[in-house]
């Protein structure tokens, strides 16, 4: 017999989880204490609770296994929510275990009540509220297996604090097995669709392979990298999908959409066949849906059928898990190659010329500043790729030092970039690599943030003391809301309303005042030596505070609205 | 187009608010929605009626089989099938009393309420018949109308059902 509260551990102990990030609170005390009396999990206390949840988010990005966050209600929960919705959009598996006022007071507008189900119902892929002690095993077992399976997600199970009582017990068996008879994520995709794809990828003569997060929450960047070397495809990623395919290899394109390369979005303009594996046509990849690939058939792969003909019309729409998949059409492909047609290696060929064209016009070549001095910011990230050899676990936040690490830092493997790509969320980077930094202690792991970013969870520099975790922090310093004021530059006459961060803390005296080490970085000539002195204090956090060019915008840049996948803008006042 | 949606629901708090919330959250419409459970207690039966496209339909019923809770739906619109909506309505019934009553026979609805100054009929029927019988009131007021939404079953073998 045990409480609903050891029972509640004792859920988490089955499921295998290791740590949960959390913050306690009055509906939660009897779960905290049911904590405190074991050692199996580790619980690392946060300073806000959306830091939790990125905490969890980013651990769970890092280490494909599920992040848990233990919130109690009220703000607690609403606290939660910008997190949840994170990891929603970019289909991250998670469980957020939320604390709830006392059964009897639901419903009365009581101390810290909210009604945490209906909040976060939009932003989870399922929810449960337990009414009962007996009932808590099982929806955790639940929610951890529909967190986990078919296209990931965050969910809620909301527990009211009576069903916690350590004075109230219950048996405890934790269920072996579940039937939901409403939930069955497909295990594997239609055989004839993926015949019918391999045959026309054989026929294609400017095919082109877009890939995205789906590939890495698949496990399925081996099979991808694979079946695009037999293929001798062309490859891109979308912003999610980073490190699903060797950045450094030649087939691969760069990344594509509103900053992606002049390469890969021509490339997908003039395609004759798309294979879209584990990517879903977002409009910041697409530009105008209407001209979106003109010539292109389109084979769409993804586990989740209601991402296939959303944006997108797919002509042979495949369901199923991207990993299986991938399987099946090496297989087929392995089999079929040999009947490829001189013809066809030729036109795969003039393609490849094509695309070796695009490539010359050199799109992410860095042009130093005048001065000698004034640092671009997409040298910090070049700086950051030498010094690291390309090996470290990157996080970033949101706006323009977010596209100059995708588009800069050449990843090699999956799940060593992680950001909030759907969402957008700033303040996101510093718990993620908090969260990477618990699962992986003897990683390198950076945080590429910026001034504005930074500023929305750095309460969290405190954590970080807390828990020793030598996070390496970028802050690509440009004193503006960067991608605001890009925007505001080329559609606003360069009016920059409230984009300006005009009182900024001393960043270096900030990280001391939590216990770190900072270093500012204001020329270009100190920027390789302080940041081989930062990546070289291994037990430290490092704060590093690079001020760069003010003036720099992102390039290319989709031309928006009305434009196509190959009209970009390719530097200040120069377009397609 | 308009569509008849019919789904079975797992019958627990919660299901039908994400059913609902879905259709706020995509922006999609709900002319009409009817729930009750079935005759299996943990199931119940949701019948909805919205406009949508072809495209649109069928991003509605995937999303709609997304969510957790619901086991099964149909586009019952996709084939044959009986659809019906009941409706009480309240009308004055002074001096054209006997016309009223007649009107109400034509359609085959039942005056199920009398005073001495109204009928309350009942009438079933697809949804253009009932909108047929309100417009054939004219010659009274009408004071209340109740309508239930539609629930409709596909013809002949095709169930839906676990």
């Amino acid at each position: 017999m045990l409480s609903g509260a050891d029972i509640l551990i004792r859920s988490l102990q089955e499921e295998n989880v290791e740590h949960v990030f959390g913050y306690p609170g009055g509906a939660v005390l009897h779960i905290y204490d049911a904590l405190f009396k074991q050692n199996r999990i580790q619980h690392l206390l946060v300073r806000h609770e959306q830091a939790a949840t990125h905490m969890a988010d980013g651990y769970a990005r890092a280490t494909g296994r599920p992040g848990v966050v233990l919130v109690t209600s009220g703000p607690g929960a609403t606290n939660a929510i910008t997190g949840i919705a994170t990891a929603y959009m970019d289909s991250i598996p998670m469980v957020i275990i939320s604390g709830q006022v006392q059964s009897h007071l639901i419903g009365t507008d009581s101390f810290q009540e909210t009604d945490m189900v209906g909040i976060s119902r939009p932003i989870v892929k399922h929810s449960f509220l337990v009414k009962s002690a007996e009932d808590i095993a099982e929806a955790i077992k639940k929610a951890f297996y529909i967190a986990t399976t078919g296209r990931p997600g965050p969910v809620v199970v909301d527990i009211p604090k009576d069903i916690t009582n350590p004075m109230d017990l219950v048996p405890f068996e934790y269920p072996e097995q579940l039937t939901m008879r409403s939930y069955n994520p497909a295990t594997r995709g239609h055989p004839r669709q993926i015949k019918k794809a391999v045959a026309m990828m054989m026929a294609a003569e400017r095919p082109m392979i877009y890939a995205g997060g789906g590939v890495i929450q698949g496990n399925a960047s081996e099979q991808l990298s694979r079946l695009t070397r037999m293929l001798g495809f062309p490859v891109t990623l979308t912003l999610m999908g980073l490190g699903a395919f060797p950045g450094t290899d030649k087939q691969f394109l760069g990344m594509l959409g509103m900053h992606g390369t002049f390469e890969a979005n021509n490339a997908m303009h003039h395609c004759d066949l798309l294979l879209a594996i584990g990517a879903r046509f977002d409009d910041r990849v697409t530009n105008t849906i209407s001209k979106f690939c003109p010539h292109a058939s389109i084979i769409h792969v993804d586990i989740d059928p209601a991402s296939i003909s959303k944006n997108v019309v797919a002509d042979v729409p495949i369901v199923g898990p991207v990993e299986w998949v991938l399987n099946e059409m090496l297989t087929e492909v392995d089999a079929k190659l040999p009947e490829r047609t001189d013809k066809q290696q030729r036109m795969l060929k003039e393609w490849w010329a094509q695309i070796e064209g695009w490539r010359r016009q050199e799109c992410l070549k860095v042009v130093p500043s005048k001065d000698g001095k004034t640092i671009k910011p997409q040298q910090v990230i070049q700086a950051l790729y030498r010094h690291t050899e390309g090996k470290a676990i990157v996080t970033s936040d949101v706006g323009q030092h977010q596209m100059f690490a995708a588009q800069y830092y050449a990843f090699d493997k999956p799940r060593k970039w992680i950001n909030s790509g759907g969402l957008g969320t700033m303040g996101f980077g510093l718990p993620a690599a908090m969260g990477i930094q618990i699962a992986y202690p003897q990683e390198q792991v950076v945080c590429v943030t910026g001034e504005g970013s930074i500023q929305m969870n750095i309460q969290e520099l405190s954590t970080c003391s807390q828990y020793g975790l030598p996070i390496k922090i970028i802050n690509v310093n440009n004193r503006a809301l960067g991608m605001v004021k890009q925007w505001q530059d080329m559609q606003y006459e360069g009016r920059h309303s409230h984009s300006y961060m005009d009182s900024l803390p001393d960043f270096i005296g900030l990280a001391e005042a939590y216990g770190h080490v900072g270093f500012q970085v204001t020329e270009l000539s100190q920027l390789d030596d302080v940041l081989e002195r930062a990546l070289a204090m291994t037990d430290r956090l490092v704060f590093v505070d690079v001020l760069v060019d003010p003036e720099e915008h992102v390039y290319p840049m989709h031309v928006a609205p009305n434009g196509s996948m190959r009209d970009m803008w390719l530097k200040k006042g120069v377009r397609t | 187009m308009r569509r008849i949606v019919s789904l079975l629901l797992e019958n627990e708090s919660g299901a039908l608010s994400r059913v609902i919330g879905l259709f706020a959250q995509r922006g999609y419409n709900i002319e009409t929605l009817t729930v009750a459970p079935t005759e299996d207690r943990t199931l119940s039966r949701l019948t909805l009626t919205t406009q949508a496209s072809d495209d649109q339909i069928e991003q509605i019923t995937k999303q709609l089989n997304k969510l957790i809770e619901v086991v099964k739906l149909v586009d019952l619109t996709e084939g044959e099938h009986v659809e019906r909506e009941l409706m009480l309505i309240k009308v004055r019934a002074g001096p054209e009393r006997a016309e009223v009553k007649r009107t109400a026979d034509i359609f085959r609805g039942q005056i199920v309420d009398v005073s001495p100054d109204t009928y309350t009929i009942q009438l079933a029927g697809t949804s253009e018949k009932l909108d047929a019988f309100i417009r054939a009131l004219a010659v009274t007021a009408v004071l209340e109308v109740v309508r239930t939404g539609v629930s409709g079953v596909s013809r002949g073998d095709r169930i839906l059902a676990i």
